[in-house]
């Protein structure tokens, strides 16, 4: 399929370019689609291109030798990945899964040094995207270095099992959190608490039950929280 | 009946990634705006909410302590 001019105007890499550049910009760049789970980017494998998603959603994320999985960042329409490694040469940094049907557009590193050449403007397109990166990427890293975020959901956890006893309240009226609320609470990212929720239910603390938290051995949550009595 | 993610149709621009990354069928586009479809085929993933850009989609948890240890903790 052809590249086509307005999907690439939104990506970010090429914003502000003219629509004659982006003519002569659309020869650097292919068009690649994947099936849902389909892996799109393996880590530490040679690095084939930086994609920008056009259509769909795609999962970065990293796997532990346990084979634990962190994810670090989800990527939509008019976003990009596999940057870095376009610009040092290097291996893919993590790996990426489509959550979708998605299509890419992808530019290799071969081409992304043409464009830099031709287009000195793309450059600056490049450090914003990459800041924007870095931003999210250093957040990230205070929280899963700095920050108990695991003992922070179990405390929370227990304080709402507590505080609103089921036989206290009619279904309808008990509160409820989503993923992005507890996330907001202990001032952590929506992907940690997934990770955390995980870590808690290995432990025997508390059951994913569908809709439901629920807590299975509040001695081993409140180990997990800090707080023993 | 399941509890099923909730849409807050205000914040929904009617992108369709959600609908594109749930595999029950618990996602229907009526509109230009996402509806949940009732279905005991949803597990609760939560992906739809993952992926939403715009918050729209909320999979609210409700937080209890199992039952059987609130009687007998040991």
């Amino acid at each position: 399929m052809a590249i086509e001019i307005e999907l690439l105007k939104s990506v970010p890499y090429f914003s502000g370019l003219h629509p004659p550049e982006l003519e002569a910009i659309k020869r650097h760049v292919f068009e690649q689609s994947a099936e849902r789970n389909d892996m799109i980017v393996l880590e530490d494998e040679p690095a084939e291109a930086v994609y920008c998603v056009v259509s769909g959603a795609v999962k970065v994320f990293k796997t532990s030798v346990e084979g634990k999985e962190q994810i670090l960042c989800i990527i939509r329409p008019g976003e990009s990945f596999n940057d870095v490694s376009v610009f040092d040469a290097g291996p893919n940094p993590a790996s990426a899964i489509a959550m979708t049907p998605v299509t890419l557009y992808g530019i290799t590193r071969a081409a992304m040094e043409a464009l830099l050449r031709e287009y000195p403007a793309i450059a600056n397109n490049v450090i914003k995207v990459l800041s924007k990166k870095v931003r999210h990427f250093v957040s990230l890293v205070e929280d899963l270095s700095f920050r108990h975020v695991t003992s922070r959901i179990a405390k929370l956890l227990l304080e709402y099992a507590t505080n609103h006893a089921v036989q206290d309240e009619e279904p309808q009226a008990r509160p409820k959190l989503t993923q992005q609320e507890m996330a907001a609470m202990v001032g952590t990212a929506r992907e940690v608490v997934g990770r955390s929720l995980k870590a808690l239910e290995e432990s025997g603390a508390i059951r994913m039950d569908r809709h439901r938290i629920v807590i299975t051995n509040k001695k081993v949550l409140e180990e997990a929280s800090g707080v023993t009595e | 009946m399941f509890e099923m993610p909730i849409i807050n149709r205000e914040l929904c621009n009617g992108c369709g990634l959600c609908l594109s990354v749930c595999e029950c069928g618990a996602l229907a586009i009526v509109g230009n705006i996402i509806r949940i479809v009732d279905t005991d085929e949803c597990g609760y993933c939560t992906e739809c909410e993952a992926v939403c850009p715009t918050g729209a989609i909320q999979c609210p948890y409700e937080i209890v302590i199992e039952e059987s240890y609130e009687i007998n903790p040991e």
